[in-house]
């Protein structure tokens, strides 16, 4: 393996990933910088508080309540913000909406922006080279990698999230789910169908 | 120009590999900590979102290419840590010194995790700077995309978007420059714009004609068309 860049100061610290975490932790702990015991909370937090599931509660809330979805398509932050949806990578929220005629899809090109306090951490794929790169040159084609394919008619919207706007897709809410509960409807809206690599699920 | 970070619209990366949404938010134990410590250690308050952006993007391209994503996030931090003299290099091979920190009081602590996430960090600010441009108006981006503030540094304009000419969709407020802000030099707020752009004028051969993508811009990477 190559050595880092030398004239990065990373280079003194453990070339393996989980080494390397595990030395500047410590280092930082021993100094009182860091608390472990605030390093669990945060971990804790994003791996089972904060996920996709608020996210679904707020679509399926619009898909079932029409002030709720003007409201949210209008300004969605004070909307979610409302709902406990609130913090970091989530200070500003904007909700774009799936119809017949558009497909929304968002990417981050040039990092891994993502609307946290809505979908939590972004998944691997959300932040890998060929997803940054190729979102916004070939939608279909990684569309249909996620096996989505959509009418030549319907238009795709990419979301380029380049300032600190976090985009949130409202998808369309499937046939043969009338008369369902927003519980109910929420189990049917996946993570990916809020990115808008996805569509919801359709009720078995 | 920009950095390697600036990938949107590059060929050649392959193809995208969904995931089960079942997948456990953290695949290693070592990426949750990774986060976890680059989160805590920007509550010392040494830095700002756009600066740490920035010492991310500062890897050689070599590291950034080849880094896994949590890879670049530490390696940024200790960079980061570093250059900002929360750390010094003696620190980081092991023979620093062991004296209390002077920051050490402002150590994030575990009963104080879920109100700093749920605070947040804002980026609209009020600013003297007046909207230029009303929604529909047709713009143009500048072209070489750049920092216009500082020679090589940090900026939002994506390569693929530079010189193009698209229509103002939504003014967002005025938002901290992250021109500016990522060196340290102001918050320098301006008004903010979502900025849609036909696919025909990013790319050569867009997949569709209908297609369209859509950019957060800052009034200083625009002009009127």
């Amino acid at each position: 393996m190559p050595h880092d860049d030398p004239d990065h100061p990373h280079a003194l610290l453990p070339p393996d990933p989980a080494l390397r975490v595990k030395a500047l932790e410590t280092i930082l702990t021993r100094k009182g910088l860091i608390d472990p015991a605030a390093l669990d909370e945060i971990i804790d937090t994003y791996q089972n508080k904060i996920g996709p599931q608020n996210g679904a509660r707020v679509v399926a809330k619009a898909w079932i309540d029409p002030d709720f979805r003007k409201a949210l398509l209008k300004d969605a932050t004070p909307v979610v913000a409302d709902l406990g949806f609130y913090g970091r990578q989530g200070e500003h929220i904007v909700a774009v909406e799936n119809t017949p005629d558009l497909h929304n899809m968002v990417v981050c090109t040039l990092c891994s922006c993502y609307p946290w306090p809505l979908l939590g951490i972004p998944p691997g794929w959300y932040k890998s080279d060929a997803y940054r790169a190729r979102a916004v040159r070939e939608p279909r084609k990684v569309l249909a990698e996620f096996g989505v394919t959509l009418p030549s008619e319907t238009a795709v919207r990419v979301w380029d999230s380049t300032a600190e706007i976090r985009y949130l897709v409202l998808p369309m809410r499937p046939a043969g789910t009338e008369g369902m509960g927003e519980v109910d409807l929420a189990a049917l809206v996946t993570r990916d169908s809020m990115i808008g690599t996805g569509l919801p699920k359709v009720p078995s | 120009m920009t950095r390697v970070h600036d990938m949107g619209g590059r060929f050649g990366d392959g193809p995208v590999t969904p995931e089960s949404e079942d997948a456990p938010v953290f695949a290693e134990d070592w990426h949750g900590r990774a986060l976890a410590v680059t989160l805590a250690a920007g509550f010392l308050g040494q830095w700002n979102i756009d600066v740490s952006r920035h010492a991310r993007e500062r890897l050689s391209p070599r590291d950034y290419a080849r880094f896994s994503y949590y890879e670049k996030w530490i390696s940024g931090l200790a960079d980061l840590l570093v250059e900002s003299g929360v750390l010094t290099v003696a620190d980081l091979s092991g023979v620093g010194s062991d004296d209390p920190h002077p920051l050490s009081a402002r150590v994030l602590k575990a009963e104080s995790v879920a109100a700093a996430l749920a605070k947040g960090g804002p980026a609209d600010r009020p600013s003297d700077i007046s909207a230029r441009f009303k929604v529909g108006q047709i713009v143009r981006t500048v072209h070489p995309a750049a920092n216009r503030l500082v020679d090589g540094g940090h900026t939002r304009l994506p390569v693929y978007a530079s010189g193009a000419t698209g229509m103002i969709m939504r003014l967002h407020g005025t938002h901290v420059l992250p021109d500016s802000n990522a060196h340290g030099t102001g918050e320098a707020p301006e008004p903010l714009y979502a900025v849609v752009f036909p696919a025909s004028e990013l790319w050569a051969d867009p997949e569709n004609p209908k297609d369209e993508v859509v950019l957060d811009l800052w009034q200083s990477y625009l002009e009127r068309a």
